[in-house]
């Protein structure tokens, strides 16, 4: 979904202003999607993520990798321009979650699963996927 | 009426439009006094049914205030109005079927993991309680302090219609006492014991004379009853 | 040594053993947990965006309970409540701006002056010397490997030893008397919370980690997060593939073991139940 905000702003100057990141920083070495725990599953490599925050392309709000990102801060901690992708991911994913847009049904999760999950796996999921 | 004893009038802003009303009126009485007539939104008018959940604000003060209407004076400068009902969603469960294992009301109401702990729950409850705590208790599975906090609460939705977080406190805190009342209270071994007394006819005779009397002779004998100290 | 002690919401539920086995060592050790009297989730994950303050409400009022306690340090066990905490932390150490604004918006509460500092129990152990432990009941024998996960490490400004080359729970498995075997999967995330909304993105991290941990010759994964034992444990019985059963443990088991304290290891809630290994080490008595 490409949110209202689009015609406000830029995506490019709106990630920087959420995440706090200078998206231009990038030298697009890799090393972010070489390290992603998850980067194999995603439709999007992380460094790729950032190419498309710079060419200001709202359709990276679409792709399944902001949402697979679980802000392990491994891309953060080994990126050797500082940019911390971490930031960049979460902040993807509040312009989508504050057009209050939910990522996950909670009420489609089994009574089974939420008695057998512990709390802090619904709590941090909530945080991340519910606007 | 003499002048001595003409009652002050104060001015209120009920949904946006100016009215006198006596000063000392309720903030229910005094919408009445205005001309409304409560359908909803008016119950026992004593502080106990949670009918009455009213939102306003005060003269010369940013804050965003809850009460119940009928407990509530009417202030020179208010702006208020009533809520007749707010929407909450009820979990569907049997009693019967649940447990008092720790994920059972995050289980049925899971969206208590949401909570941010803003405590705006707590400054809109009416009673006092300690709205954000017990929503905390539950979400750890501490079935007992959930109950015990949520104990005093007359399900007025103030703290539902506050939340951020869209949680609906006011059920998960019946969920709580239900759960704690069915499975975690101790039952008592004295209502066992005395039950299988009168199951076992301990008491019949008795009965049979105490029915046998006539109204006169009953009353004597209430009057006459030992008082245990 | 007193301290004040947060617990987090899933100590007091699927994290019960290791809160309790921590709670046992710790009267040995004598580190006097004062449990909070009063607390809130933390979050369990912090809030990554520069204008959201709302999601930082939570880990600063527990500061602040900490604060009215009269103590400025507080330990915690959970690796995400760690992190939440600590990030929060800094975060309004170095803003005073932000603090005042949540402050002023919890008007209830004593305004945080940001004096609390978050020790992880692994710190406070460190602290202590794993040296000195007094081990009764070594854990000779025992294959183990250490498992970190992100949120004791990263980011780097919180990290509790080197992000990238972390040996502190590698040390403390090797002071209890186990064999310790590093492997290329301790930093790797599990999937964390998306055991809710992806289980398969899960199942394929605990399978990679654990089935290196077993090439590396580990008979058990020690780690320190709740989350991580739920992935790691519980979804090994979601997996495709085959791996042998892999026990997974907190530290603060095999500390609470090594000590000879057997009362309190609560075994029957994990999935895979360690106890036959450790039976088999002859290490339970």
């Amino acid at each position: 979904m490409i949110p209202k905000i689009s015609k406000e702003t830029t995506l490019l100057d709106k990630t920087e202003e959420l995440s706090g990141e200078k998206i231009f920083s990038c030298h697009k070495c890799g090393k972010c999607s070489a390290g992603c725990p998850v980067g194999t599953l995603m439709d999007v490599r992380p460094h790729q993520v950032i190419e498309l925050v710079q060419a200001n392309d709202w359709s990276v709000l679409e792709s399944r990798t902001i949402w697979l990102c679980a802000s392990c801060f491994q891309c953060a901690t080994r990126c050797p321009k500082d940019v911390d992708l971490t930031r960049v991911m979460e902040a993807l994913r509040l312009l989508v979650l504050r057009e209050n847009f939910d990522h996950i049904r909670i009420s489609e999760i089994s009574k089974e699963e939420l008695r057998e999950l512990p709390p802090v796996a619904l709590v941090s999921n909530f945080r991340k996927c519910t606007g | 009426m003499t002048e001595d004893i003409k009652t002050r009038m104060i001015k209120v802003y009920i949904m946006g439009r100016e009215y006198e009303v006596p000063e000392g009126l309720t903030i229910m009485k005094a919408m009445e006094y205005a001309g409304y007539r409560f359908i909803r939104g008016a119950g026992c008018r004593a502080g106990f049914c949670g009918a009455c959940g009213t939102i306003f604000r005060k003269k010369d003060e940013y804050k965003f205030r809850t009460a119940l209407a009928c407990q509530t004076p009417a202030e020179d400068g208010m702006y208020l109005t009533e809520l007749p009902f707010v929407p909450a969603n009820k979990a569907e469960y049997e009693l019967e079927e649940l447990t008092s294992e720790p994920s059972i009301i995050v289980s049925l109401y899971p969206e208590i993991a949401r909570c941010v702990s803003c405590n705006t729950c707590t400054k809109a409850c009416p009673q006092d309680l300690q709205v954000m705590d017990y929503i905390q208790a539950s979400l750890r599975g501490d079935i007992n302090q959930a109950a015990e906090l949520s104990f005093d609460c007359l399900q007025c939705g103030l703290c539902a219609a506050r939340c951020p977080a869209d949680i609906v406190h006011y059920h998960v805190g019946q969920l709580a006492r239900r759960v704690y009342g069915k499975y975690v209270l101790p039952r008592s071994q004295h209502l066992k014991e005395r039950n299988d007394e009168i199951k076992a006819g301990a008491f019949d005779q008795e009965m049979e004379k105490l029915t046998a009397m006539g109204l006169e002779q009953l009353k004597k004998l209430y009057t006459e009853r030992d008082i245990e100290k | 040594m007193k301290i004040p002690y947060y617990p987090g919401c899933t100590l007091k539920t699927t994290a019960k053993p290791f809160e309790d086995t921590t709670k046992a060592v710790s009267e040995v050790l004598g580190i006097e947990l004062l449990e909070m009297p009063r607390w809130n989730c933390c979050g369990t994950v912090y809030s990554l965006a520069s204008d959201d303050l709302m999601h930082q409400l939570a880990p600063i009022r527990n500061l602040i309970r900490v604060q009215d306690m009269g103590y400025d340090r507080v330990t915690t066990l959970c690796s995400m409540c760690y992190n939440t905490l600590e990030q929060a932390n800094q975060l309004v150490k170095g803003d005073p701006e932000k603090l005042e604004k949540m402050n002023s918006f919890m008007d209830q509460e004593k305004d945080y002056t940001g004096g609390v500092t978050v020790v992880h129990y692994l710190t406070l152990l460190k602290e202590m010397g794993f040296d000195s432990l007094p081990v009764k009941n070594p854990l000779k024998g025992l294959t183990v490997v250490p498992y970190y996960g992100c949120l004791l490490l990263r980011p780097e400004e919180i990290s509790i030893d080197n992000p990238e080359r972390p040996t502190i729970m590698a040390e403390l498995l090797a002071a209890l008397g186990a064999t310790v075997v590093d492997h290329p999967y301790k930093l790797e995330c599990c999937g964390s919370y998306h055991t809710v909304d992806y289980k398969e993105v899960v199942c394929e991290k605990t399978y990679h980690i654990l089935s290196s941990a077993r090439k590396r010759g580990a008979e058990a994964v020690v780690l320190s997060c709740p989350l991580c034992e739920f992935n790691l444990d519980f979804r090994q019985k979601d997996l495709e593939q085959e791996l042998a059963p892999m026990p997974i443990l907190y530290f603060s088991q095999l500390l609470a073991v090594s000590l000879g304290l057997f009362d309190a290891l609560g075994f029957d809630q994990h999935y895979v139940d360690p106890e036959p290994l450790l039976k088999e080490k002859g290490l339970l008595r």
